[in-house]
């Protein structure tokens, strides 16, 4: 017997380490017995204990009952299962450690080599009455509701799966009795680790069960077997044993091995996706072991997102976030109708205000709300009159209707009146504004000459608009009433008290005055609505303006002496501002210097259009001194805009020919010589007028006087004879002032040119009649001059010939060159009358010219006039034969 | 600060006539240094453009694709690309080693006189006789110039580029800088048709030749005269200036067949060269080096300083 003990004894340590004498006697059966009254006190679950029962005995029975058949077997295995069961949950930890590990299975040897001994610790612990299983304390009173799985215990994953961890919890939800008390709950040690690779946070490697068995045939059951994976760890070795290690079709199927799928199985298409999802199906990781998260059924939903994105160690939060509340836009009013109309315009309502700050102060009398001038607060009279009709009687609510019916008729008639007169009253009244404004300076008369302008200038604009004459019957009140409206654009509180006549009585300044408040505010209310109705045309095409340069490059003259002195620098410098394109700033690498702006190259301007003086940039510059006889000239005909290219050819005979008196002439004039914007003084205007129109009566003579060369560019009272500003007086000026040195017409044109521009309103009336004897006079003939001019500006320097140049050529240019003059005289003839004067000159001038390009060749052999160069610039061949 | 700096070498002016090239497409309305002065660009009357090296003496490759005679050529700092102008009023850029039309801007109603690229060759500038600049942008495929500088009054001849400002010389007698920076134009009145201006090497000054056979060099800032050089002749002809690669000499071309070199501080006349029988129609100094290209009638010709030997090779 005790040699079978001991044989017993050496076939257990044949299995594991031998056990402690301490059991070996006494506990056997005590222990087991000790078992089974756990059974029957039912602390422990039944399966439980009878599944490790059996499971003890039939392992170890099978060799050992089976070959000797006696009791110590079943004592040992007793021993065997304690120490099983109290291993339990290390041996998952370690069942899990071994299916991360990166040799899968490397603990199976551990498994097999188990050491059944319990420490001194377990033994203590038990006989003071723990069991396994339970944790040490205190029995509690009741279990505090279903146990749920410490957050903590999730994340180690080393916690039972809650189906699997006690068969008794069922019971104990159904059932609850008072006076049982139980064991606490048993905590589940924490694997502290240490991390020593340098893999990533969650770096798992490949997981072998997924890589080799999970995704073979089916995708994943993610969510539904999420928590059956997890407790699947436990069984993986019991159940999955045997299919450690690589399997799969292309290593053949081993005898020990599970058959794979059929691999001629034909595939059905329900395995492959059909649609296109943002998650892959099964974790889109295939195989690749991303941390694994601790899932719930419930919360699959959500978890679906955070799909192998959850670190170890972290849980998704079981609150949502709370997602910011979207408040509905506002309802609509059944009614709108989402079209948006455009306020009258900012300058028109505060004009309103103003007038209405003005109506309010000066006549004491309560005004309507500013504004209210929008479509709605018109009445029907009002609509009525913007539309044209006639107004009914009675209803006196606006000025017109307090005039009479012979008034309007009046009005109608004026309106359809001349501008001619309306120029005229308006250059009178801005005249007169003027004086006033030097007569009782205001704040915004102190502003100066040039607010001064923009003021008028605002206030015509305004009026012409309007064109809404009140008290056009009565000039001398429309003007008054317009200089009211010009005050009171420039917000002038007293505008009303200053506009009227001081001689009129008290009676009838009262009664102006509210006729103009009232016009004023009809004025602007229509003006406004209607304008509001209207948008401005993206290019005016009918505005007597042209946009121009601000600053011009002017003072040739003074500018040529200054190089001729050689005084470069600021005698001979222009600066202007000028705006690069933006595009052109970021080629260049270069800031834009007006980040601001969107305008692109020079500032410009806007004139008159249809001013002559305009295209022809003359410059003030008439003034190349040309005081020798006419024989003397250069016969150059020289456009009108010689003087901006003076010197194209000939620039040092030109400036031989210039003397020094002409010079001094320009200095002077550069020094005193009033700048462009500045009135000239009017009153020499007419006398200097006189001789210059004199001169050129007709154009003709003009012309003639330009082909004698007596100047070498025509004067600029040729251009206005024809064109524009010339006057009766003018032409009825004797002739004998015609002797008048150029430089006199010159500084003549200069101020007529001035002011034409600022008295044109004024002037055109005389204008109009003046014209009237001339016209036969066409103006073409400038396009002809321009035409020639043209010629020659086309070429600049011109390149030089490949051969060297040829003077045999100069004879047939000569020709070529009287060839083309006469063509012109022909046209000239054509075009004009006079033809008395003109053989003469012509004469003159082609043979001047001649003589000039003789002379020129006399001077300098290779040197040749320019229509010479042009000829043989044209009938050269350029490429080389 | 033991060793005093080495004396710099008194600056030699290219006299020796190291090779003339017959060009072959007719008169050679301009000749050209590339970016490194290795290559040279000849712009013939017979509408090509032909890329050289002046040295060796041989063509590289002919551009052809201008309608009319090509006037004015440059080269882009990378030597990547070329931009040409010509009497068909038409700007071409060229890819250098294609030979092929990147490019043609279409637009001035003149012949195009002069072109230059920027500093990084995204814009080419041309100048026309119709009087306008035209900023032509060679990054986007926009047909119509970035801005047109129409200022000028009279067909522009001259344009050159710095990297902030554009030169421009017009028959009107009036040199403009635009100066991008600033956002400013300086018009500097000369009076007499420009035919040529550029900058000095510092970027201080600017060199103006007209057509009273005159050449002014004036203070950039100021626009004050600083010197005056005369005693060549230029009268009739769009003839080249330009300045010396270290500044040190003003060259001009002369309607007389000689290429004229004046001292720039004292203004003395320094040298004329002669180069040959009709007018010298343009020059190229090369620039680093003591190196000229004339170009006179259908040829070119290359000029070295007289200590020069020339490169193995280079012969």
């Amino acid at each position: 017997m005790a040699a079978r003990d001991s044989d017993s004894d050496e076939d257990l340590v044949s299995y594991g380490t031998g056990l402690d004498p301490l059991e070996e006697g006494a506990g056997r059966m005590g222990r087991r017995s000790g078992a089974c009254s756990e059974l029957r006190s039912g602390h422990c679950a039944p399966g439980w204990a009878t599944e490790r029962d059996s499971v003890s005995k039939k392992k170890n029975g099978d060799e050992d009952l089976s070959e000797f058949g006696i009791a110590p077997k079943a004592i040992v295995t007793t021993d065997d299962f304690a120490s099983k069961t109290k291993d339990r949950i290390r041996e998952k930890a370690r069942q899990l450690a071994a299916a991360t590990a990166p040799i899968p299975g490397a603990t199976l040897l551990d498994d097999l080599i188990t050491p059944a001994k319990l420490s001194v610790g377990f033994e203590l612990l038990r006989k003071m009455g723990w069991k396994e299983g339970q944790g040490v304390g205190p029995r509690v009173k009741r279990r505090p509701r279903r146990q749920k799985p410490d957050p903590g215990i999730k994340i180690y994953g080393c916690a039972l799966p809650p189906g699997s961890s006690e068969g008794s919890e069922g019971e104990d939800d159904d059932y609850l009795p008072d006076n049982v008390t139980f064991a606490p709950k048993d905590v589940t040690p924490v694997d502290f680790t240490p991390k020593d690779n340098v893999h990533g946070l969650a770096y798992k490697g490949l997981d072998p069960h997924q890589a080799l068995f999970g995704t073979s045939g089916e995708h994943f059951n993610l969510f539904g077997g999420g928590s059956e994976r997890a407790g699947d760890l436990g069984e993986i070795g019991l159940n999955k044993g045997r299919k450690l290690g690589i399997s799969g079709q292309a290593f053949g199927v081993g005898a020990l091995e599970e058959e794979d799928d059929d691999i001629y199985a034909t595939e059905t298409l329900s395995k492959y996706d059909t649609v296109l999802k943002d998650e892959e199906p099964g974790d889109g990781l295939y195989g690749w072991t991303a941390p694994r998260q601790y899932k719930n059924q419930k919360e699959s939903e959500k978890d679906l997102r955070y799909i192998g994105k959850i670190l170890d160690g972290f849980s998704l939060a079981s609150k949502p976030l709370s997602s910011k509340k979207i408040y509905p836009p506002p309802e609509l009013p059944r009614d709108y109708r989402p079209v948006h109309y455009f306020r009258p315009m900012v300058a028109t309502t505060s004009e309103n205000s103003h007038l209405l700050q003005v109506l309010s102060e000066s006549a004491g009398k309560a005004t309507p709300d500013p504004g209210t001038h929008s479509k709605h607060q018109l009445n029907a009279s009002k609509r009525a009159e913007l539309l044209g009709e006639t107004p009914i009687q009675g209803s006196a609510t606006s000025v017109l209707e307090f005039l009479s019916q012979k008034d309007k008729e009046r009005i109608k008639e004026m309106k359809q009146a001349t501008d001619l007169k309306a120029a005229q009253l308006k250059a009178r009244s801005l005249a007169q504004n003027a004086q006033s404004s030097r007569a009782q300076p205001s704040p915004a008369a102190a502003v100066g000459h040039c607010s001064w302008h923009v003021a008028l200038g605002g206030g015509m604009a305004t009026l012409k608009a309007s064109n809404f004459k009140p008290f056009a019957k009565d000039p001398e009140k429309q003007k008054r009433y317009e200089e009211f409206l010009v005050h009171m654009k420039q917000g002038q509180k007293d505008a009303l008290e200053r506009c009227l006549d001081p001689s009129m009585t008290e009676w009838e300044r009262g009664r102006e005055r509210d006729e103009f408040a009232r016009a004023a505010l009809l004025y602007a209310s229509s003006h406004s609505t209607l304008s509001s109705r209207f948008t401005h045309a993206k290019e005016e095409d009918d505005s007597d303006q042209v946009e121009v340069p601000r600053d011009q490059e002017n003072d040739v003259g003074d500018k040529q002496s200054a190089v001729k002195m050689k005084m470069f620098g600021k005698l001979t410098r222009d600066t202007f501002e000028w705006h690069p394109d933006k595009l052109l700033c970021k080629r260049f690498n270069v800031p834009d210097p007006y980040p601001d702006s969107t305008l692109v190259g020079l500032p410009r301007v806007k004139r008159d259009k249809y001013s002559v003086f305009n295209f022809l940039t003359l410059p003030e510059t008439a003034s190349l001194p040309t005081t020798q006889a006419p024989s003397e000239k250069v016969s150059q005909h020289r456009g009108p805009d010689k003087s901006r290219k003076p010197s194209r050819w000939d620039t040092a005979k030109q400036e031989k020919k210039e003397d020094s008196v002409s010079e001094f002439l320009s200095l002077a004039r550069s020094k005193a010589g009033p700048p462009k914007q500045e009135s000239s003084p009017l009153v020499n205007k007419e006398e200097e007028r006189a001789p210059e129109s004199s001169t050129n009566q007709t154009v003709n003579k003009g012309v003639d006087a330009q082909a004698e060369g007596e100047g070498s560019r025509p004067s600029m009272d040729l251009f206005r004879a024809i064109f524009a500003s010339s006057s009766d007086e003018k032409s009825s000026s004797s002739e004998d002032e015609q002797g008048d040195s150029e430089d006199d017409q010159a500084g003549s044109g200069e101020a007529n040119f001035q002011s034409s521009q600022g008295t044109d309103l004024g002037e055109t009336s005389s204008v109009a009649h003046a014209l009237m004897p001339a016209p036969q006079e066409p103006p073409p003939s400038i396009p002809i001059q321009k035409m020639q001019i043209d010629e020659r500006e086309e070429f600049g320097p011109r390149l030089p010939p490949v051969f060297c140049p040829n003077n045999k050529d100069k004879h047939k240019t000569k020709k070529e060159h009287r060839r083309k003059k006469e063509k012109k005289k022909k046209h000239r003839k054509h075009k004009h009358k006079g033809k008395q004067k003109n053989k003469k000159p012509e004469k003159n001038s082609s043979s001047e010219s001649s003589d000039s390009s003789d002379s020129q060749s006399d001077e300098e052999t290779a040197d040749v006039s320019p229509q010479e160069l042009l000829r043989r610039l044209k009938s050269l061949p350029l490429r080389r034969q | 600060m033991a060793f005093p700096e080495p004396k710099p070498r008194p600056p030699e002016l290219p006299q020796k006539r190291l090779k003339t090239l017959d060009c072959g497409q007719g008169a050679v309305r301009a000749v050209r240094f590339n970016v490194d002065g290795n290559y040279c660009l000849t712009c013939g009357s017979d509408k090509t453009l032909k890329l050289w090296n002046p040295l060796r003496g041989t063509l590289l490759r002919t551009y052809s694709g201008h309608g009319y005679e090509v006037l004015d050529a440059a080269g882009s700092f990378d030597n990547s690309s070329l931009c040409s102008g010509g009497g068909d009023k038409a700007v071409v850029l060229w890819d250098v080693a294609s030979g092929q039309v990147m490019r043609k801007f279409r637009g001035h109603a003149g012949k195009v006189n002069t072109v230059q690229f920027n500093e990084e060759a995204t814009v080419i500038l041309s100048g026309s006789i119709d009087s306008s600049i035209r900023c032509w942008d060679c990054r986007s495929r926009r047909p119509e110039p970035v801005q047109t500088l129409d200022e000028a009054r009279d067909g522009v001849s001259s344009v050159k580029v710095s990297d902030h400002e554009v030169l421009a010389g017009s028959v009107d007698g009036r040199m403009r800088r635009y100066d991008l920076r600033m956002g400013q134009l300086f018009s500097d009145y000369v009076g007499s048709p420009i035919t040529c201006t550029c900058f000095s090497r510092d970027g201080q000054c600017t060199l103006v030749s007209s057509l009273d056979s005159t050449l002014r060099l004036l203070d950039k800032d100021t626009g004050e005269l600083l010197g005056e050089y005369k005693g060549h002749k230029n009268q009739e002809y769009k003839l080249d200036c330009c300045l010396s690669e270290r500044d040190t000499h003003v060259v001009s071309c002369s309607e007389d067949g000689k290429v004229f070199f004046w001292d720039l501080v004292e203004g003395v006349l320094a040298l004329a060269l002669p180069v040959g029988r009709g007018v010298v129609q343009s020059l190229a100094y090369h620039p680093t080096e003591p190196c000229l290209l004339t170009a006179l009638g259908g040829s070119i010709q290359c000029w070295r300083e007289e200590a020069y030997e020339a490169e193995d090779g280079a012969g």
